[in-house]
């Protein structure tokens, strides 16, 4: 027998079947036309470690992990989620109906539970998609707002796609009760609809009229749903909701090693790299296929850019323009119809000197985001393309050309570098060994900052007070340490790295230390993710946790105890490296610490302003970030910022005279604190006129 | 356009702590970085710039020995298509007419259009650009800071004048510039350029092969002979101001108004 529905949709099965063979060859050619330029683009192997991949997919695609750190739209987004996710079946099943008939048949127990599921899922996605609308109209959230120099605002796009969803949603809410409505009247068992759900809703009206009514409402129902569904699935490549397909693919291939740099070329060794012709990112076609991937799943929703330092600051970056100009590029120089035109400069038209510059690197717009894009890479190869040119600031060629002639961007001398150490008062009360002609168990790694900046030496010195407190047997390279070639990698300048990092590597091998000591993150994080075969480096916060935890620090209590503490992370000790516990146990277990957190803390911090060479830029902006910053500390009420970081420390008491909050707030390195603070067992207790200086 | 740009390798000001050596006749040279001369690189960007619009060859020279190679190369990475060492015992030494002299011995070889030399050398005299155009018996002109091609036998230049004042001339080829820094703003050039040119052949060209007269040149030809060298002792120093922000910020106006700063 052939049902009700069935018959209702007989007249129209062809039409049905040329709208399905319409919209999955269009589908299928507009696909493969996105693929082309993932096709012409370079190598990037992710196709390893597949049980880690699917975990991030459980995690953060099916699991909406980083949706609820932004409330409103994060559970709005994971309500449509979770209703799309539902209504994949259904909605299939649907789609057929109109050209197999036997799927029409009577639904079973299993069915039955799953349709009053979908009903509900339906209308909340129906409403959600009001609610969207609303919030992009009536609210319009600041972070949707296109700023003019990236181009024209995108809420007609968006807007357009939510209501097709909207519409994709009644008709298939007026199709199940239209069916509902004429089985009913006809007494065939059919669909019990949902109390209260979207298709219960419109099955009221459809009750008083005729079968024949609902039967042209049913057979317009289903054809509005199919195109509706074929417009949406051929128009999503073409903008925001591109991510609907794309999402699962780039959070599976998402990057694994947080706090590394990509190589130059995947497909080329180290060794081989003078053979290869250009370096970095200088055409789209320079981009590895994740990268544009990236740029196709990016749903613009703002949230890096919400998060971005750089832009807070006025900057001229925000990350999200990053992927969707070149997005842009990528759909108007690789259209669907029409010869595909490539390798055009980037640097220059479609992004800026300026822009490029313009990132610390921090992270924070990685954090953020919902779909795992990637920022950092892509801005670190965007400079290797512009070093290869030779396209660099002038402000940066000094420093560069000082690290490659004296391994530091000061271009002081190599002797001088454990200046602070050997100075002879400092040497009576604690005595720093220098390897190579002694050997040690720990290597202090200093690097350039902490070792020739006058105020940062004090870290250098604390920072061995500490290790020589605890009674760990340590040195320092000394002359023949270099700069770490943290900065110089992520400004680009690889070649320069390499050397830098080969340098470093034989001097710490030679010295036969079992483990490194640094209290410079992006020293840290250099020697951790950057270098290879070193021994294992922990960051000194770390060592004061552990340490104090096994008894071995003990604390004097604060002389002030009216003083409020506050804790800034690191980026590079926070975002790249999780070290956020430590530094805050260690601040807590200081007798009569009070400790306040600043709203953006953790791995929400907001970067300092950036380390090594970012201190020689000279940023296009509006109030330096360390300004922001600061402010933040002082709105959450703290007299006293701690950091664990040289660099955040010259630009956090820079941005503290800056905002006039001389005399009133004060920056120290935990490992000042910790040395001001601490039990001393030995002779460096008669140091203390060292401290702070 | 063939350029040819004059180039030397200095002790870099900004990467070493220049101190006397014992004699106290020369600096203490064991433990210098060097880099090419700050202007001359300039020059060097000046003339590929010029070159990328109207075609033609940059060529390097410098007179030294063997270690003067690095200044060539990494000028050859900015773009430079020859980099040419002279490089003689006869020429150690030399006084500025000598240096003018190996390099007029060069140019006569040649067929350049253009010749730049840096404003001057961070160690030098400001001297051998205006020697060479005399000895070349071309036109001169010193401290420019834009050119402009005008045709194949004119430029237009600017120059530089004391007080923040600009001079426009024309400027008959062949000619020497000596190029003012700020001119344009120089490519950077880092290890893996360097490397690439690394086995680039550079020629050596001697007194002999030059045709010069080893009497004209070297400390045999110097006619100015430097007796003494020294750091000068440091005078008074800076006046600390002492005062509120308001009061000192108009103390800071004055003495910039004082000084000729402000108009």
């Amino acid at each position: 027998m052939v049902s009700l529905v069935s018959s209702w949709l007989k007249p129209g099965r062809h039409l049905f079947i040329l709208v399905h063979l319409i919209g999955v060859t269009s589908f299928a050619y507009i696909a493969w036309r996105r693929l082309v330029p993932l096709v012409r683009a370079q190598a990037d192997p992710r196709f390893d470690r597949p049980l880690e991949r699917l975990g991030n997919v459980a995690k953060f695609w099916f699991g909406q992990w980083k949706h609820p750190r932004y409330r409103g739209a994060g559970i709005l987004h994971i309500l449509i989620f979770a209703g799309f996710i539902l209504l994949v079946i259904r909605s299939f099943s649907t789609l057929l109906v109109g050209a197999f008939y036997s799927l029409s048949a009577p639904p079973g127990e299993f069915a039955r539970v799953y349709n009053t599921i979908t009903d509900y899922a339906a209308t909340v996605v129906f409403t959600c998609m009001l609610v969207a609308i609303v919030r992009r109209l009536v609210f319009r959230p600041a972070r949707y707002a296109v700023p003019t120099r990236y181009g024209k605002a995108h809420t007609a796009d968006a807007i357009f796609l939510l209501a097709l969803i909207a519409v994709l949603m009644a008709a298939e809410g007026l199709f199940s009760a239209a069916a509902a409505a004429g089985q009913f009247k006809v007494g065939e068992a059919g669909e019990q609809l949902a109390f209260l759900s979207l298709p219960w809703l419109l099955q009221i009206p459809l009750a008083s009229a005729s079968l024949a009514t609902i039967g042209k409402f049913c057979f317009g129902a289903y054809l509005v749903h199919e195109t509706t569904f074929y417009l949406l699935l051929c128009y999503r490549p073409f903008g925001i909701q591109f991510h609907v397909e794309t999402s699962l693919f780039n959070v599976y291939f998402a990057k694994l090693n947080r706090g590394t740099v990509k190589p130059v070329r995947w497909d080329v060794p180290d060794s081989a790299l003078d053979q290869v012709k250009t370096f970095g990112v200088k055409t789209f076609e320079d981009f590895t296929w994740k990268h544009m991937l990236d740029f196709y799943s990016c749903a613009d929703c703002g949230r890096c850019s919400d998060s971005c330092p750089a832009n807070a600051v006025g900057r001229p970056l925000s990350p999200r323009f990053l992927s969707i100009k070149a997005r842009d590029y990528a759909f108007q120089h690789y259209p669907v119809l029409g010869r595909s035109t490539n390798h055009q400069a980037l640097v220059g038209s479609v992004y800026s000197d300026d822009e490029i510059w313009s990132c610390t690197t921090c992270g924070a717009c990685e954090e953020e985001c919902p779909l795992l894009i990637e920022n950092i890479d892509k801005i670190v190869d965007l400079r290797r393309g512009m070093i290869d040119d030779g396209n660099v600031p002038q402000s940066l060629q000094k420093p560069l050309k000082a690290l490659e002639s004296r391994g530091n961007p000061y271009g002081k001398m190599e002797k001088k570098r454990a200046d602070w150490a050997t100075n002879k008062e400092f040497q009576r009360v604690c005595p720093v060994k220098t390897l190579a002609k002694n050997t040690a168990n720990t290597l202090y790694f200093v690097d350039s900052m902490t070792s020739y900046d006058d105020r940062m030496q004090s870290i250098a010195r604390s920072t061995a007070r500490i290790l020589a407190n605890i009674g760990d047997d340590f040195g320092i390279l000394g002359g023949a340490e270099r700069d770490s070639g943290h900065e110089v990698r992520r400004f680009g300048e690889e070649t320069l790295f390499t050397a830098l990092r080969d340098h470093n590597t034989d001097a710490i091998k030679a010295s036969g230390v079992k483990k490194i000591v640094t209290a410079d993150p992006h020293a840290f994080n250099a020697l951790r993710h950057d270098y290879k075969d070193v021994p294992p480096v922990e960051h000194i916060s770390q060592v004061i946790a552990r340490t104090s935890a096994a008894g071995l620090i003990r604390f004097n209590a604060v002389e002030r105890p009216d003083q409020i503490y506050t804790y800034h992370d690191p980026c590079y000790l926070g975002r790249h490296n999780d070290v956020y516990d430590d530094p805050r146990n260690v601040l807590d277990a200081i007798p009569g610490l009070k400790r306040v957190e600043m709203q953006r803390s953790r791995d929400r911090s907001f970067c300092c302003g950036g380390g090594g060479l970012m201190l020689f830029y000279e940023p296009k902006e509006e109030q330096r970030m360390g300004v922001t910053r600061v402010e933040m500390a002082a709105e959450a009420g703290a007299d006293v910022i701690v950091t664990a970081c040289p660099f955040c420390m010259v630009n956090l008491e820079d941005a503290i005279k800056v905002a006039g909050l001389e005399g009133k707030m004060t920056a120290i390195d935990l490992a000042e604190l910790v040395d001001r603070q601490m039990v001393r067992h030995d002779s460096t207790s008669t140091a203390t006129s060292y401290v702070g200086g | 356009m063939e350029i040819l740009v004059c180039a030397k390798r200095v002790p870099d000001t900004s990467e070493n702590e220049i101190t006397l050596n014992r004699a106290g006749s020369d600096i203490e040279r064991e433990e210098l970085v060097y880099s090419v001369n700050e202007a001359d690189n300039y020059a060097v960007e000046e003339a590929l710039q010029i070159v990328a619009k109207v075609g033609g060859n940059v060529s390097v020279v410098t007179v030294g020995d063997e270690e003067d190679e690095e200044i060539l190369r990494r000028e050859m990475a900015m773009g430079a298509s020859h980099g040419i060492l002279l490089s003689d015992p006869e020429f150690q030494m030399s006084d500025g007419r000598g240096i003018a002299t190996i390099l007029k011995a060069f140019v006569t070889q040649g067929k350049y259009d253009l010749i730049l030399t840096g404003v001057q050398a961070e160690d030098g005299a400001a001297q051998i650009g205006g020697m060479l155009a005399a000895m070349l018996d071309y036109p001169f002109a010193s401290l420019v800071n834009s050119i402009e091609v005008l045709d194949t036998n004119k430029l237009k230049i600017g120059r530089e004048i004391e007080g923040g004042n600009r001079e426009i001339s024309e400027i008959d080829l062949p000619c020497v510039l000596s190029i003012q820094t700020g001119i344009n703003e120089p490519r950077y050039v880092g290890m893996r350029g360097i490397r690439a040119v690394a086995s680039v052949p550079i020629p050596t060209l001697g007194a002999s092969d030059l045709g010069v007269d080893p009497n004209t040149v070297g400390e045999a030809g110097a006619r100015v002979k430097r007796v003494d060298y020294f750091v000068p002792a440091l005078g008074k120093g800076a006046e600390m101001l002492a005062g509120s922000r308001e009061e000192n910020i108009d103390r800071v106006l004055e003495f910039i108004a004082a000084k000729g700063g402000l108009k």
